[in-house]
């Protein structure tokens, strides 16, 4: 059928275009400098080296790589040991407060970074924790808990409270139930949060350009600092290199938990 | 139907309020009276309080003061200006062409976004086994790029003198040797518009490919046997079912749209002219952060809050609704 070969051919296309960007970035990486600055693009880094990751490699992309694993690290596991508590509690409990909780965690994920950020910024100047990594994770952690608290619910919600039940009649006392039974069952919606706490607290730019200063910089300011030098040519390929650097564990961790993100988004609107 | 006391935490915190006709659609689980559950949640009540509601408030106060040369100095406290910000807001017309110019690309972008990503979406229904894998692969790449590095590579690709964008329009018979995108306001907004599309679409296509696999095969089989055409079935049995996913992606674009701040920003500083560039998200940044200028951007902050929750407030509703 032509019209078939015509969605196909369409298809093909439009994968092209959307994985161009990624390409060329891989690319470029792996070009010397004079390669990339030429009006003859080089499109297969045939002859290529890895001087470009070299270049970048420095002690600044170290110092970088370190607060952004802090910071990171910290927020992933402070959210989801809080928001865990509190999916607990919602899905777990009834008790007065709880769909106002309920209400008030949906409607402050809905809150943009840029309309409190004016007042984040002198709360933590106030508290001397701008450029810091407390500070700069404060936000963060309550950036992501919202959605955290969400999904987590989500999941505790899809563990049957009878199977607790069952196994307290078998004499478990109810933390121990808990523990022997529910625990092992959500470990999945534990990686998928943390995930995302991860990938929110990775990627960050806009709180971190509003709170860290110049000299301590997350990764992704530090590679907007990469790409936006004044004073001299952009380095392409070392640029394209941190790049990949910056995004390799990300699209890593990203492929896991695609699905349930998307999920987690649409949720209420279809049944299934 | 629960009476129990409200913990200490919950009463200091106001944002708990024991609701007298709270239901019960579960039997309990725990002695009545127990503070169990406030004890659990008191970790994230606490961090959203003092990161959230705590600057907000700050944030509602400081729209209603002038921050002057004496607070930058830190020699005197801010003015009260009552509503000085908000006259401010509503008279000034650079604001308003912000704003308007923010609506504008909001629109154009979240319009561009849902219109590629539901047609691709339905595309990928109609191909090869195969085709659909390629072409869901190169997409979850495209979703998977974090942002920055992301904008890195569109400076690149878009870079005057180098840029593979220009050389594959001048290998095109066009004169775009040493052409710079982000100098003219219109071809800056251009050039943002095809990163964000870019980097929206797939989130938009999985969504809604999702839903349409979710359609029954049977009802539209029983649809054409009993005579309806590929446009009533779209029309009568397609659209009904994704409706909904296709509104709640919608939303999420739009106020996703509307604060955009990174790629605006990336690109100023890549060669835009900040000026004739602002959005909401950037102008607030730059009213607050680089000039003090603390009134007038918490002004125009509270502003945007409030139509984000706008916007929300029917997708929060079905969400809390699902939840309950």
């Amino acid at each position: 059928m032509i019209r078939r070969s015509v969605f196909n051919t369409l298809g093909v296309i439009l994968a092209v275009v959307w994985i161009f960007p990624v390409y060329w970035m891989v690319n470029t990486a792996f070009l010397p400098q004079s390669k990339s600055r030429t009006s003859n693009p080089t499109f297969v880094p045939f002859g290529g080296d890895l001087s470009a990751f070299r270049r970048v490699l420095t002690p600044s992309f170290w110092n970088s790589m370190q607060l952004s694993l802090s910071v990171t690290l910290l927020v992933v596991v402070v959210a989801l040991v809080f928001a865990f508590l509190s999916a607990l509690a919602v899905s777990r409990f009834r008790f007065g407060g709880r769909k106002t909780f309920v209400l008030v965690i949906l409607i402050v994920q809905m809150i943009p970074a840029e309309a409190l950020f004016i007042s984040q910024y002198k709360m933590l100047q106030g508290w001397s924790l701008l450029n810091s990594i407390a500070g700069l994770s404060l936000v963060y952690v309550a950036a992501v808990l919202p959605f955290t608290v969400w999904m987590l619910r989500g999941f505790v919600d899809g563990v049957p409270a009878e199977l607790e039940q069952a196994a307290q009649i078998d004499g478990c006392s109810r933390i121990g139930a808990f523990f022997r039974v529910t625990f092992p069952l959500l470990a999945p919606g534990l990686v998928a949060s943390g995930v995302y706490a991860f990938l929110q607290a990775w990627n960050e730019f806009t709180l971190a350009t509003v709170v860290m200063s110049p000299s301590n910089k997350t990764l992704p300011l530090w590679l907007r600092g990469l790409a936006v030098q004044t004073n001299q040519a952009t380095d392409w390929p070392a640029v394209m290199a941190g790049a990949v650097l910056v995004a390799l564990p990300v699209v890593i961790f990203f492929m896991f938990v695609q699905g349930r993100m998307t999920q987690g988004l649409v949720s209420g609107a279809v049944k299934g | 139907m629960v009476s129990e006391p409200i913990a200490p935490q919950a009463v200091s915190e106001g944002a708990f309020q024991v609701a007298p006709d709270d239901h019960l659609d579960l039997p309990l689980r725990q002695p009545r009276k127990s503070l169990a559950p406030y004890i659990l949640l008191a970790p994230v009540v606490v961090v959203l309080l003092l990161a959230l509601g705590y600057p907000l408030v700050r944030q509602f106060i400081m729209s209603f003061q002038e921050f002057g040369l004496g607070q930058q100095l830190g020699t005197e406290p801010p003015a009260w200006v009552g509503l000085d910000n908000y006259k401010t807001l509503v008279t000034d017309p650079a604001i308003w062409t912000i704003i308007g110019r923010s609506l504008l690309f909001c629109f154009v972008n979240a319009a561009s976004t849902m219109v590629i990503g539901i047609a691709i979406a339905v595309l990928l229904t109609k191909v090869h086994k195969a085709v659909r894998f390629t072409l869901t692969t190169a997409l979850l790449f495209a979703w998977a790029m974090p942002v920055i590095a992301a904008m890195t590579v569109w400076e690149w690709l878009f870079d005057t003198e180098y840029g593979i964008v220009n050389w594959g329009l001048s290998k095109l018979g066009f004169d775009f040797i040493g052409h710079s995108w982000l100098i003219e306001p219109l071809s800056f907004f251009f050039v943002a518009t095809v990163i964000i599309v870019w980097m929206s679409v797939p989130f938009v296509v999985f969504s809604v490919y999702s839903a349409l696999t979710q359609v029954s095969e049977e009802v539209l089989e029983a649809a054409e046997l009993d005579g309806a055409g590929g446009w009533q079935r779209f029309v009568n049995i397609i659209m009904p079912t994704i409706a909904p996913v296709i509104a709640v992606v919608t939303v999420l674009q739009v106020i996703w749209d509307l604060r955009v701040f990174t790629q605006i920003y990336y690109l100023q500083g890549a060669g835009g002219l900040a000026s004739k560039t602002d959005l909401l998200g950037t102008f607030i940044y730059r009213m607050g952060i680089s000039q003090s200028n603390y009134g007038v951007a918490s002004a125009v902050a509270i502003f945007v809050l409030i139509l984000t929750l706008v916007i929300t407030s029917g997708y929060v509703r079905t969400l809390f609704k699902e939840a309950e």
